[in-house]
C-alpha cells in the first residue's frame, strides 16, 4: 500500500469520488487549475474539467448557498471553504439553510449531498485569523455532521463517507499536519463509517478523548504516563455530530477516569458536551472529576501560541493529577 | 429612485455593454502629459512626498521579503506595482480622515507617517508592536494616525467604514473615511452591504478597489462577469470612477475630487484603480503555476514609479543622483530598523489574556494564572527565546 500524507489522502478521496459518480462537483476559491491554497484538489480539474471542479468568486455564503442548491437539484457539491476561519459568512446558509433543509420541508427537499471541506487549527503561526478551531458552533446545530480525520487513512475513508452521506457535513482537516501525517492508504474506495469513534490504544487507567490534530498530542501525553506506569486508553471521536456517547461510555465504565482536550476555547467547547453527557452516564463509575484541556478563552494569539496551546505536556499534567485526585 | 425611470414601448433589454465605465488617464506610458489631458493642481512638495513614498515602499517590501527568505520574519506581503494606487489615493485626502484597508496598503500607513522602525515592531512581532504581537505580520494599525487595524476577513472593513463615515458625518467634523480593498474581496456579501448602506444612508466615504487581476490565483475574469468593479457603484446609486492605476496623476485627481465630493454631498464615492500585482500573492504563494512571466514582464514595463519619475525629471522636480541617494538611504534606513527592532523582546505573557475584554474576567485570570504554574514546571520548553523577558517576568510573579 503507497504511503501518502493526510493532504494527497484528501485529494485521493476526492478524485476517487469524482471517478465513481459523475455528480461530483468540487467548487471553491482558488480551487481550479491552481489546485487550492493547500493543493488540497491538484489535478482535478485537469482530470474532469472545469465544468466540475472551479474556482468560485471569494464569497463563502455564496459557496455554500451555490452548493446547497447544487445538492437540492440532485448534485453531490463539495465546496472547499479556504480556512475554517472563513467559514462565517456561510454561517446563515449553514445554519439555517443546509442543517434544516430536509425537516422544514417534510423531507421533501434535502441537500444532503452537500460537503463542506476546511481546514482548521493551530500550529502554523497564524495567529487570529488562520488558527482558528470552529467545530463548536457546528456541533451546535441538529441537521449538520461533523467530522475531523486525524490520519490520512481516515482522511480518506472518512471524506468518502461524508461525500456519500445523505446529510450535510463539514469535514474539518487538520491543517498543521496535512504533510506532517503520513500512513498507509488504499489506492481504492474505502470507507469509514461517520459516528464511529476510534479507540487508537488500549488502556486500563485513564480514557483521553480527542480528535483532529490533537491526537497526536494526547498520545504522546500518553507515552509519558505510560513511564509513570499509567495505562491511557486512547479514543479518536472521528465524528464531533453524532458522536460515538456507546464507545466513550464503555471506556469510562472501565477506565473511571477522562479527560478530553481541543484546540478551541475551553467555554463552549465541545469537551464541555461530552463532559457533561458522560457523567450522566458514568456517574457512579467514575473516581475523579472529569477533566478538560482546551484552548484558553481568548482569541487565538500569534507569539504566545505555543503557551497558549493544549499541548501534550498540559495533558501529561492532567493525567497525573486525575489519577491522583 | 426608480421614479425616474422614462416609459418605453421597445422590449428590449439593457445591455452590460450599455454601460461601460472609461479609464481616467492624464499621464502616457512615458510619464508625459496626455494631449488632452489636465494636469491636476499638485505643488512641488506634494508630488515629491508621494514620489518619495512609494519609492520607500518598494524598498520595504523587497528588503522584507529578503527578510522572509532568510527567516527572519514569518510572512510578508507586497504592494509591488500598485504602489501609484495606494500612494496616489491617500494623498488625496487630510491627515484626519479615517483609513480601513484590506492589507496591500502599506503605502498609505507610510504616506500618514509610520516609522520603519513602526514597520519592524510589527513584522516581528516585538514588544513596540501596537497590536501586542497577537497578529500575523502586515496587520499594521495605527490610532495616532487615523489607520484602523488590518483583519485578515476579507470585506468585513466595507460595511464598517461606511458606519464610520456616517459617525463623522453626525459629529459634524470635515472629515470622511477611505476605504481600500481589492477585487477579489469585492465578490463578498459585505461589499454589497458595505455600498448600499454608505448609500442608502448618504456616507461620506470614498471606496478605492484595486483592480489588480488578480486574487491569490484567481484571474478577475474567474472572478465577475462584468466590466470590473465601478459599474457595479451606479447600480447602488454610487458615484463611480475608473482610472489607470499606474497613473500618479489620474489617481491623485480622482481621489482629491472624490474626497471633495463625497463631503460636499454626504455620499459614498467609489474610485477603481486598474493596476497588477506584480509579486506573488505574498511570501506563502508562487505565481508560476498560475501565470507566464511574460504578461507579468508587460505589465513590469508599466511601472508606476518609473512613470511618475519620468514626469518629475521632466519638470525639473528630481535627478537621478538624488534618486540614487534616496534609495540608498531608504535602504540603510530600513535594514538598521530591522537589526534594531530584532533585538526587542516579545510583548509580555500577560498580554495573553489583556484586551479580549476591558478588563479580563476571573475566569481568564485563573487560566492565566494555571498557565503560570504549567510553564513553571517547564521552563525550558516555553522559554525558547532567551530575548523573551515576557516570559521571565511572568515567571517571578509565580516564584
Ligand atoms: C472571508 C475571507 N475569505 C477568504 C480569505 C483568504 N484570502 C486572503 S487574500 C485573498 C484574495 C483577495 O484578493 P483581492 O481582494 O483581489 O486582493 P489582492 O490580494 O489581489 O490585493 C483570499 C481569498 C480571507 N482572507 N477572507
Amino acid at each position: 500500500m503507497p504511503q501518502i500524507n493526510l493532504l494527497q489522502a484528501v485529494n485521493s478521496a476526492l478524485d476517487t469520488a469524482m471517478a465513481h459518480d459523475p455528480r461530483v462537483i468540487c467548487l471553491g476559491q482558488d480551487i481550479g487549475q491552481f489546485g487550492g491554497v493547500f493543493r488540497a484538489t491538484s489535478k482535478l480539474q485537469e482530470k474532469y474539467g472545469k465544468q466540475r471542479c472551479f474556482n468560485t468568486p471569494i464569497t463563502e455564503q455564496g459557496i455554500v448557498g451555490f452548493s446547497i442548491g447544487l445538492a437540492a437539484q440532485g448534485s453531490i457539491a463539495v465546496a472547499e471553504i479556504q480556512f475554517a476561519d472563513y467559514i462565517f459568512p456561510a454561517f446563515d446558509q449553514i445554519v439555517n439553510e443546509a442543517a434544516k433543509f430536509r425537516y422544514r420541508s417534510g423531507d421533501q427537499f434535502n441537500c444532503g449531498g452537500l460537503t463542506i471541506r476546511t481546514p482548521y487549527g493551530g500550529g502554523i503561526a497564524g495567529g487570529l485569523y488562520h488558527s482558528q478551531s470552529p467545530e463548536a458552533y457546528f456541533c451546535h446545530t441538529p441537521g449538520l455532521k461533523v467530522v475531523i480525520p486525524s490520519t490520512a487513512y481516515q482522511a480518506k475513508g472518512l471524506l468518502l463517507s461524508a461525500i456519500r452521506d445523505p446529510d450535510p457535513v463539514i469535514f474539518f482537516e487538520p491543517k498543521a499536519i496535512y504533510r506532517a501525517e503520513v500512513g498507509e492508504v488504499p489506492d481504492d474506495d474505502y470507507e469509514i463509517p461517520l459516528g464511529v469513534a476510534e479507540v487508537v490504544t488500549e488502556g486500563a487507567d485513564i480514557t483521553l478523548v480527542g480528535w483532529g490534530a490533537q491526537m497526536h498530542q494526547l498520545h504522546r501525553a500518553a507515552k509519558m504516563a505510560l513511564q509513570d506506569g499509567i495505562s491511557c486508553e486512547v479514543i479518536d471521536l472521528r465524528t464531533l455530530l453524532p458522536w460515538d456517547l456507546e464507545t466513550v461510555a464503555a471506556s469510562v465504565n472501565k477506565t473511571g477516569r477522562l479527560i478530553i482536550s481541543h484546540e478551541a476555547p475551553r467555554t463552549g467547547g465541545f469537551a464541555g458536551e461530552i463532559s457533561a453527557a458522560v457523567q450522566e452516564q458514568c456517574f457512579l463509575s467514575l473516581e475523579s472529576p472529569i477533566m478538560r484541556v482546551a484552548g484558553m478563552d481568548t482569541p487565538f494569539p500569534l507569539v504566545f501560541e505555543k503557551e497558549y496551546l493544549p499541548d501534550y505536556l498540559k495533558v501529561y499534567e492532567a493525567i497525573k493529577q486525575s489519577v491522583n485526585f | 429612485m426608480t421614479a425616474k425611470s422614462k416609459q418605453t414601448d421597445v422590449l428590449r433589454f439593457t445591455e452590460t455593454t450599455d454601460l461601460t465605465i472609461p479609464t481616467l488617464r492624464i499621464l502616457d506610458a512615458d510619464g508625459k502629459l496626455r494631449k488632452n489631458a489636465h494636469e491636476p493642481v499638485i505643488d512641488k512638495a506634494t508630488a515629491l512626498k508621494i514620489y518619495e513614498n512609494m519609492a520607500y515602499i518598494r524598498v520595504l517590501d523587497e528588503r522584507m521579503l529578503a527578510a522572509q527568505r532568510q527567516g527572519r520574519l514569518s510572512f510578508y506581503l507586497t504592494c509591488t506595482g500598485e504602489e501609484a494606487s495606494v500612494v496616489g489615493s491617500i494623498a488625496g485626502f487630510k491627515s484626519h480622515d479615517m483609513v480601513m484597508s484590506q492589507y496591500r496598503e502599506q503605502a498609505a500607513l507610510r504616506y500618514r507617517g509610520f516609522s520603519s522602525e513602526q514597520f519592524m515592531n510589527q513584522l516581528l512581532s516585538n514588544d513596540l508592536d501596537f497590536g501586542k504581537g497577537r497578529q500575523m505580520p502586515i496587520h499594521y494599525g495605527s490610532h495616532e494616525l487615523n489607520y484602523m487595524t488590518i483583519s485578515s476577513p476579507l470585506a468585513t472593513q466595507i460595511p464598517q467604514a461606511a458606519g464610520y463615515a456616517y459617525g463623522q458625518k453626525l459629529a459634524g467634523k470635515d472629515a470622511c473615511t477611505i476605504c481600500y480593498f481589492g477585487d477579489g474581496a469585492a465578490s463578498e456579501g459585505d461589499f454589497h452591504a458595505g455600498l448600499n448602506m454608505a448609500a442608502v444612508s448618504n456616507c461620506p466615504v470614498v471606496f478605492v478597489v484595486r483592480n489588480n487581476g488578480y486574487a491569490i490565483s484567481t484571474p478577475t475574469s474567474e472572478q465577475f462577469a462584468g466590466d470590473g468593479i465601478a459599474p457595479r457603484g451606479i447600480g447602488y446609486g454610487i458615484s463611480s470612477i475608473r482610472v489607470d492605476g499606474n497613473d500618479i496623476l489620474a489617481v491623485y485627481a480622482a481621489s482629491v475630487e472624490a474626497r471633495r465630493l463625497a463631503l460636499q454631498t454626504n455620499a459614498p464615492v467609489i474610485i477603481e484603480t486598474m493596476s497588477y500585482r506584480l509579486g506573488a500573492h505574498s511570501t506563502s504563494d508562487d505565481p508560476s503555476s498560475y501565470r507566464n512571466a511574460d504578461e507579468e514582464e508587460i505589465w513590469r514595463q508599466k511601472d508606476p514609479i518609473l512613470r511618475m519619475k519620468k514626469w518629475l525629471l521632466d519638470k525639473g522636480w528630481w535627478s537621478d543622483q538624488q534618486d540614487h541617494q534616496l534609495k540608498t538611504q531608504y535602504k540603510k534606513e530600513i535594514l538598521d530598523a530591522l537589526k534594531s527592532q530584532e533585538k526587542r523582546p516579545s510583548p509580555p505573557l500577560s498580554d495573553l489574556i489583556t484586551d479580549v475584554y476591558k478588563t479580563p474576567p476571573l475566569h481568564l485570570r485563573q487560566q492565566y494564572t494555571e498557565l503560570l504554574n504549567h510553564i513553571a514546571k517547564y521552563p525550558d520548553h516555553y522559554l525558547p527565546n532567551p530575548n523573551n523577558s515576557g516570559h521571565q517576568s511572568a515567571l517571578t510573579q509565580v516564584n
